[in-house]
């Protein structure tokens, strides 16, 4: 088979902390990390290759420290890696990076699969896996927590939805997203980390992927923050003093006050 | 498009280094220097007291289309099993205040067939159309399909609106008919508003697991597109003497799909969907063990609630994956949650703080939990728990 996985580098956020004051989050010194969710793609599709055969070919869109990220995942299995990088490239929202990826992941040959995590931890949109699908012209299944047969050209999974999950079979080739369920992925290995350390690269610039100039970066997406802000702090933080039965008494007279309960 | 810092206005004072969402904004010497991390968001700009930052715009964004040509809000309606779910008509409340600002009408979009009652439940709901798109393919959700019609349909009628629920189907399927009509399309808001002058939609989401918001619009692409998170506005109204057309169409040959649906499987103890509770009772690492489950169990079902967990309490193995509340479980906004042994790392919060009500039970007072909650005790959820579940059923067995 040959899979394709789509990685982002992300602020580790769980590195960031809330400072209990102000409520605002603390970001000095986070460090960059591959977004966890795109953990489990990278190993259900190094999973895959080690059933089925083939090959797998990680894929990211940012600037030339992104790269850090591709070395991360050559240390867990994959075989090869594409950086997608341009100063044009820069400001892109959903729709322009889904069609930057989409002309990424074309240049990767045919492709059976494209997996990617359900989303990214910094902007949580989930939408850049279904962009990528429409831009290749190929199906998409979101949310996937199992990946039961492969067979015949036809993929059946376990998509999760809010009460309970779903059977689904969709034709290869598919991009699918996963979700944290799918598996534990596996620790990079010595050998790995060897081969990630001496790993080239391939870097592809706007003119590479042949991108048409007003679908890439700022000038290519339909949206624009206008303002971003620090929510106001929510809660009363009232703390409910006394003996526990006391604190229980206080409580339930302060929920039905405001018809809570 | 690009980021200009004047050097010669720039203090060095380092507000934007701070306030920087993205960590972008570095100090070289006594000057501020995006790096490439900078995606342009314009945190820095505003925060800067001695306006030394700009973000520009080469391109005046002139519209790629014709903005006048697209009319009327519209809300997709989804369906499962045959019956619209809840933040379909959250979205009519909040769509119906927003048409009447933008003097504009409200319609709904209905997929599937043998919904006609649906559809009348709809208009009751501030609906002044339902177009409803009958093929039995569309009674079960299909990514490609349910994307191939919304897009025709949003090609053929020209909305300048469309909303939809950011429920596991919303979320699949609108991002690939946003990519399609080549529109700008904003996850999971939580507040919405218009620039009446400009006819802009104000898509305001949380971001970074909700510690900073930020507001969205699309200027020059219609419809403007947007998934809302369920639970967050205020359902409409029903009045079943509200006046409305429902427009039927159907494609010429039945529709196809790359996808097919084998089996639904609705889980144990996931039969009620956590998205949609009203109350939610959670634990985390605080609970001890299983056991202690028990407890939020009871106070649960007393308050006929929902049971979450924290990561820390599903890692342990105390309760099920589908429980878990937070950035890599479920995003929740019951009208009360109850936090109950769970310190509040930042990945919980994303997940629960637009609950209307929070309520921390935890020993350690110093706990981020209280600085999101509305009412804390500061005591042993094992003392606290049982009394405050007597306590709910005294009360309900008074009323």
């Amino acid at each position: 088979m040959n899979i394709a996985v789509c990685v982002k580098q992300v602020p580790d956020t769980s590195e960031v902390k809330i400072d209990p004051e102000t409520g605002t989050m603390r970001r000095e010194g986070v460090p960059s990390i591959l977004n966890p969710f795109d953990s489990y793609a990278v190993e259900e599709a190094i999973r895959l290759k080690e059933t089925n055969g083939g090959k797998v070919t990680a894929v990211t869109m940012g600037p030339p420290q992104a790269g850090d990220v591709l070395r991360d995942v050559v240390a867990m299995g994959v075989d090869e890696v594409m950086l997608l990088s341009d100063r044009a490239f820069a400001g892109a929202d959903t729709w322009a990076t889904s069609y930057t990826l989409g002309l990424g992941l074309k240049q990767a040959g045919p492709l059976d699969l494209v997996i990617c995590g359900k989303q990214a931890v910094d902007g949580d949109t989930a939408q850049v896996g279904p962009g990528i699908a429409e831009n290749l012209g190929i199906p998409f299944v979101a949310y996937v927590r199992k990946i039961e047969e492969i067979k015949d050209g036809v993929m059946r999974v376990q998509r999760l939805i809010e009460d309970g999950y779903e059977v689904v079979e969709v034709k290869l080739p598919a991009v699918i997203t996963v979700v944290k369920e799918i598996n534990s992925p596996r620790m990079p290995s010595l050998k790995g980390k060897m081969k990630a350390k001496k790993i080239e690269i391939k870097t592809l610039d706007a003119a590479a992927l042949g991108a048409v100039p007003g679908n890439i970066g700022l000038a290519g997406s339909p949206t624009k923050v206008v303002k971003v802000f620090t929510p106001p702090p929510k809660g009363k933080r009232e703390v409910i003093e006394g003996a526990p039965a006391e604190q229980v008494a206080k409580l339930i007279d302060r929920l039905s006050e405001s018809k809570i309960i | 498009m690009g980021i200009i810092v004047k050097v010669d206005i720039c203090t060095g004072c380092e507000a934007c280094v701070t306030e920087c969402p993205f960590g972008a904004m570095e100090m070289n010497g006594e000057v501020a220097t995006p790096s490439e991390k900078c995606t342009l968001c314009g945190a820095c700009a505003e925060v800067c007291p001695v306006y030394a930052i700009e973000i520009t715009e080469e391109q005046a964004n002139a519209p790629a289309v014709d903005l006048a040509a697209y009319k009327g809000m519209w809300v997709f309606a989804e369906q499962r099993g045959g019956k619209v779910v809840p933040v379909a008509y959250e979205l009519l409340g909040e769509g119906r205040r927003l048409a009447d600002a933008l003097q504009t009408e409200l319609c709904a979009v209905l997929l599937g067939t043998g919904l006609d009652e649906e559809a009348k439940a709809l208009i009751a709901a501030g609906a002044d159309k339902v177009y409803l798109y009958e093929d039995p393919l569309l009674n079960e959700f299909h990514e490609d399909a349910y994307a191939d019609v919304l897009a025709e349909l949003i090609n053929g009628h020209k909305p300048e609106i469309v909303l939809a629920g950011a429920t596991s189907i919303g979320r699949a399927f609108v991002p690939i008919v946003a990519s399609r009509v080549r529109t700008g399309l904003t996850a999971d808001c939580t507040m919405l508003g218009v620039d009446l002058e400009k006819r802009m939609l104000l898509q305001t989401r949380p971001a970074f697991g909700g510690n900073i918001m930020a507001t969205i619009v699309c200027p020059g692409y219609r419809p403007q597109m947007a998934t809302v998170r369920p639970g967050v506005m205020k359902r409409a109204a029903s009045d079943p003497s509200r006046k409305g057309e429902i427009i039927k169409s159907s494609p010429a040959s039945p529709l196809t799909s790359m996808t097919k649906l084998l089996d639904v499987i609705e889980e144990a103890g996931h039969t009620v969907n956590l998205s949609e509770a009203e109350i939610i009772v959670a634990g985390g690492r605080g609970m001890g063990d299983e056991k202690g489950f028990n407890l939020l169990k009871e106070l649960a079902d007393a308050l006929g609630g929902v049971m979450g967990a924290s990561r820390a309490a599903v890692d342990a193995g105390w309760i099920p994956y589908p429980h878990q509340i937070g950035q890599t479980g479920r995003t929740v906004s019951p009208k009360i949650y109850f936090a109950c042994g769970i310190s509040g790392a930042i990945q919980h919060l994303a997940g629960m703080q637009s609950s209307d009500v929070i309520i921390a039970i935890n020993k350690d007072a110093s706990a981020p939990i209280f600085s999101v909650a509305d009412y804390g005790i500061v005591g042993d959820v094992f003392e606290v728990l049982p009394l405050l579940t007597k306590a709910v059923k005294e009360r309900k067995g008074r009323s």
